[in-house]
């Protein structure tokens, strides 16, 4: 069970004068149970990218496998596909439309054909993952703050239960304490609920941090596919499209080079920590 | 799918159409509807039709991309040439049910349809190779003497950039909203017309919401610039006539007088 793409191109605008390749012959795997880290410049396809993964695109060409279904079938229901498959858009509070919070929750799952009971439980179950307190299920969506509602969109989309949740660029606009909270709340689904994670994001900190496995791109190519520490040694390589390892790895390599015994390979704050613990120690 | 809709969006090009003063292509314009009108007879409409392929070509818009954009108004068009053609009295061609085509009426039924076409050709023609800017510049400039009738020009021309420069925006914001409500499992395309009308809140509500935060912010960048009205306020390039735009104007002229010319001594 997983996600496949099979050599995926997307052109835009096809046959004008702002005609781009935003696709191009993109083909890996996301096994289930993974946490993918997508990172890339901006106009790098990886926004293009997200979205053919529960079918709003339709690649130019190529296939896209979903446990082991061609999405591109003609008898594919799309829209059980849009349940399996939590797609939470760049500021995703900009679809908050209904009156009070819970009936917007709601939306996902009715649209999904449950019963009235399911859908409230569903919608339930979700304000619940998401940590929001009680007292403001009934209030309307807008007079939360900017990280409540996001939360809420986000519940928008647990609600239908996906077994694989989508996230592009899910802390762009939040302070340093709404970004902890989502992160630690996308990293709660993934580890209790088992839930495949797709994250996109541009901070590699964050990726460092929560993926298991990152896939680079640029130009709307895939630059690069593997773990994060993988990817993270090849800190020159991603230096030339314009990113680089996560902070922390470098101030390893001065370190290192200051003649301290730590470990290089460090991409998380609490590694290094731990390796210049052990370092001074040892010293 | 809205991206699909090309009417009178910009098109960008390097082309002597794209190069001349907006003014002059606000006055061409004008110029070619008011030719399309003078006269229904055939020779004034073959002298049109050349001028409009001339400038097509000129402009290097490729002709396929202006036939998409009209696809939109189609239906409108259908709509007039079937009045046209069934409502008009006159020598009986063909009669079936309660439908009767006359000769006046095919005659007119084409007539419309053509002058339609080429009013819509003719004016997205402008907007394909004018920028909402260049195009409100060139109105402000060009009606500048309403002014005097205590008209307010530059508000009036702020207020069309402004609500031109917010199409695309608002488009590609419909179209955000769009996709990220199918994302939840929304549906647009089944039903009756009431439910496709329910349908549309989950879009029309973000979309008014995220309109008015966004002119909210316009207003206020605005006035952290000192923005205070059209008084004294100069243009970084204040729009001057060229050599060509001299040269257009000649040729718009020798334009209208050869159809005038057409339709005074054209037997059809």
């Amino acid at each position: 069970m997983s996600i496949i793409l099979d050599h995926v191109n997307y052109i835009y605008s096809k046959g004008t004068s702002d005609e781009v390749k935003a696709l191009d012959d993109v083909s890996f795997e996301i096994p289930d149970g993974d946490f993918l880290g997508l990172i890339g410049h901006t106009g790098s396809g990886k926004s293009t990218l997200v979205q053919h993964l529960d079918g709003l695109l339709k690649a130019s060409s190529g296939s896209i496998y979903f446990n082991g279904e061609d999405i591109y079938d003609r008898d594919y229901d799309m829209k059980a596909l849009r349940g399996k498959v939590g797609l939470v858009f760049q500021y995703p509070e900009h679809q908050l439309f209904e009156e009070d919070v819970f009936k917007d929750v709601c939306f996902g799952p009715k649209n999904l054909g449950l019963s009235q009971k399911d859908t409230e439980l569903a919608a339930y179950r979700a304000l619940k993952d998401v940590k929001l307190p009680d007292e403001l299920f009934y209030v309307s969506p807008f007079e939360l703050s900017g990280g409540q509602k996001r939360r809420v969109a986000l519940a928008g989309v647990l609600a239908m239960k996906p077994e694989v949740l989508v996230l592009d660029e899910p802390t762009a606009g939040l302070d340093p304490e709404g970004r902890n909270e989502i992160l630690g709340l996308i990293k709660e689904l993934h580890d209790k609920q088992g839930i495949t994670i797709v994250l996109v994001s541009h901070s590699m900190d964050d990726v460092a941090e929560y993926a298991d496995h990152i896939v680079v791109m640029d130009k709307g190519k895939v630059f690069m596919n593997g773990t994060p520490k993988e990817i993270f040694s090849h800190a020159s390589k991603l230096e030339t499209i314009g990113l680089s390892a996560p902070g922390v790895t470098y101030i390893m390599r001065r370190l290192k080079r200051a003649g301290f015994d730590v470990d290089t390979t460090a991409i998380t704050v609490k590694e290094a920590a731990d390796s210049i613990i052990r370092a001074v120690n040892h010293a | 799918m809205l991206r699909e809709i090309t009417l009178g969006q910009y098109y960008q090009a390097e082309s002597r159409l794209h190069r001349l003063d907006p003014r002059v292509k606000l006055a061409g314009t004008l110029i070619f509807i008011i030719s399309l009108f003078i006269s229904q007879k055939v020779a004034c409409y073959a002298v049109a039709t050349v001028f409009l392929i001339c400038m097509i070509r000129l402009s290097k818009v490729p002709f396929g991309y202006m036939i998409k954009g009209m696809k939109a108004i189609a239906f409108i068009m259908l709509l007039t040439v079937a009045f046209n053609l069934f409502l008009t009295s006159g020598e009986k061609l063909v009669s079936f049910w309660v439908f009767t085509i006359t000769k006046e009426g095919l005659k007119l039924a084409i007539f419309t349809a053509v002058r339609l076409a080429y009013l819509i050709l003719g004016s997205t023609l402008m907007t394909l190779t004018t920028t909402p800017n260049d195009l409100t510049d060139g109105m402000e400039k060009g009606l500048g003497f309403l002014r005097l009738f205590r008209l307010p020009v530059h508000e009036i021309a702020m207020m069309m950039s402004i609500a031109l420069r917010f199409i695309p925006i608002l488009m590609e914001e419909t179209d955000k909203i769009i996709k990220a409500q199918q994302a939840r499992g929304a549906d647009f395309e089944s039903g009756g017309i009431i439910k496709r009308s329910k349908a549309l809140v989950p879009i029309l509500v973000p979309l008014f919401v995220s309109a008015f935060r966004r002119a909210n912010d316009l207003a206020m960048a605005m006035e952290a610039r000192c923005y205070h009205g059209g008084e004294g306020r100069t243009k970084m390039k204040p729009l001057i006539y060229k050599a060509w735009d001299i040269r257009a104007y000649i040729i718009l002229a020798c334009y209208l007088s050869l159809v005038i010319l057409t339709a005074v001594i054209s037997p059809i």
